[in-house]
């Protein structure tokens, strides 16, 4: 059972070994630029409106004791 | 990937032509559409300006906001934001402890991009003045496109120096110092997914509490039971957040959105915020409808009530310190008054309106709502309502 354990380590260990080799090669994009036509769509921009997202961030901070990790500027506060 | 096309191209000529064209043909939908954040793409020139209206718990504050961006070259960007909060405050700090007053704050940034192969870097100057509070921002951030422009790497910083005075005492003139440091990846996982994971770690250190505000604690020679004294926090805080956040598009022409975000502070205040939109476009119109929740613990120096006068070393009752649980819908109508088909309106190529409303509700775990003049100990937890409104027109050039 033992040695079960440690052969199961050793491949495991062996893979992670390959796989952080093969890391250091050049990455192929997976999606290529001609197939990024939905996330082109305005739909999908992740901050469309920056003046909006900004001044609701703003709001947030000012009503609740959490701030950050959102992305995005920060800005000078005045929130006294 | 050279192999790879050549041995298509011996197998099938005619299908690596189509490819190509197919290609050609996307790269044109691309630069027409693109823009936002993919690699080494400055941002577009556009100019919004925006009306806000918060009104909720006796306050209200309005104004509008400008923002102007523009290409100088085919490297820089600039951006200028000016923006204006004018307040009318009644809230419940207010009509317990103090006055009603009024006031405006003015804010107003310069910014610039400059984009070298696919490397952007940031530069970005606020300052923001009130009669008793002034405050700058500088920030930097450097944007590297890597993996064939799948993954997006930011670093930032900023410094904050900020002046706190008192309306009250021409003399008093506190300073407040901040840096937050910021690391972000946004990743294209798949051809119909992107998602964006940023930390950020914010230091203050300086005069941190609200010089107007006070603390409650029990007073039996008093007629209610209680009497006020000036609050008084840590002079430094440190602040911990990491934020996920992924857009799907959806098999037919909308998309959803999950976000997630973890905060926790020296100030014991641990926070979960999550929220879910959906994106939904119809002819002309695009509607937005969103649901955010967020929880904290409260900061470990709160207290609604205190045994006795300064009966801890630091000591608040900001409601916003509490523990606390907010609710917000937000319903967002978009149309496009002129849309990127070449009928410009001189120099504008794009418009588009946008009306937003954010309803706002909080549960304070442990704020009491004063104006209730109920026995001590037994008033009622404050609840707040607030309705957030933004109307703004915004032009592409």
């Amino acid at each position: 059972m033992t040695m079960n354990i440690r052969s199961i380590a050793r491949i495991l260990l062996a893979a992670l070994f390959v796989a952080g080799l093969s890391a250091c090669g050049p990455i192929e994009p997976w999606v290529k630029p001609y197939e990024r036509d939905k996330l082109a769509d305005p739909i999908m921009a992740l901050d469309a409106d920056a003046v909006s997202t900004s001044y609701i961030q703003h709001v947030y901070e000012s009503r609740e004791g959490a701030r950050g990790g959102e992305g995005g500027a920060g800005g000078g506060c005045g929130c006294n | 990937m050279a192999v790879r096309v050549a041995l298509a191209a011996a197998a099938a000529v005619t299908k690596e032509r189509l490819m190509i064209l197919r290609r050609l043909y996307l790269s044109v939908f691309l630069l027409a559409f693109a823009g936002f954040a993919f690699a080494g793409v400055l941002p577009e020139d556009r100019a919004d300006v925006l009306y806000h209206l918060y009104d909720g718990g006796g306050v209200e504050i309005d104004g509008p906001s400008i923002l102007v961006r523009k290409k100088v070259g085919k490297s820089v960007s600039l951006v200028g934001n000016y923006y204006i909060d004018m307040v009318t405050s009644a809230s419940i700090d207010v009509v317990t402890t103090a006055s009603p007053y009024t006031e405006e704050r003015k804010q107003w940034s310069l910014g610039a991009d400059y984009l070298r192969g696919n490397t952007t870097m940031r530069v970005n100057y606020t300052s923001s003045e009130e009669s008793d509070y002034d405050a700058a921002t500088y920030s930097f951030s450097v944007s590297q496109d890597m993996f064939g422009d799948l993954t997006t790497l930011t670093l930032g910083y900023a410094l904050g120096d900020d002046l706190v005075r008192r309306s009250d005492d021409p003399l008093f003139e506190r300073d407040l110092d901040k840096q937050m440091y910021s690391i972000g990846v946004t990743q294209i996982l798949t051809k119909n997914l992107i998602s964006t994971l940023n930390f950020e770690t914010i230091t203050d250190e300086g005069y941190l509490n609200n010089p107007y505000r006070s603390v409650r604690y029990a007073d039996s020679g008093s007629a209610l039971g209680y009497s006020f004294e000036p609050e008084l926090y840590p002079n430094t805080r440190t602040s911990n957040s990491v934020g996920l956040r992924a857009r799907y598009y959806l098999p037919y022409r909308a998309a959803i959105e999950g976000e997630y975000r973890y905060f926790i502070d020296t100030w014991d205040i641990e926070g979960h915020t999550g929220s879910l939109t959906y994106i939904h476009p119809w002819r002309d119109f695009t509607f937005t409808g969103k649901f955010r929740y967020h929880n904290q613990t409260g900061a470990h120096f709160y207290s609604d009530l205190f045994s006795r006068s300064e009966a801890t070393n630091f000591r608040g009752r900001d409601k916003e310190l509490s523990a606390l649980t907010s609710y917000t819908v937000k319903l967002k109508a978009a149309y496009e008054l002129l849309s990127d088909d070449g009928n410009d309106w001189g120099f504008i190529k794009k418009a588009s309106v946008s009306a937003s409303l954010h309803l706002l509700h909080v549960d304070y775990d442990n704020f009491s709502d004063l104006t209730a003049l109920q026995p001590i100990g037994s008033e009622p937890l404050y609840q707040l309502d607030a309705d957030i409104f933004q109307i703004f027109f915004s032009f592409w050039y």
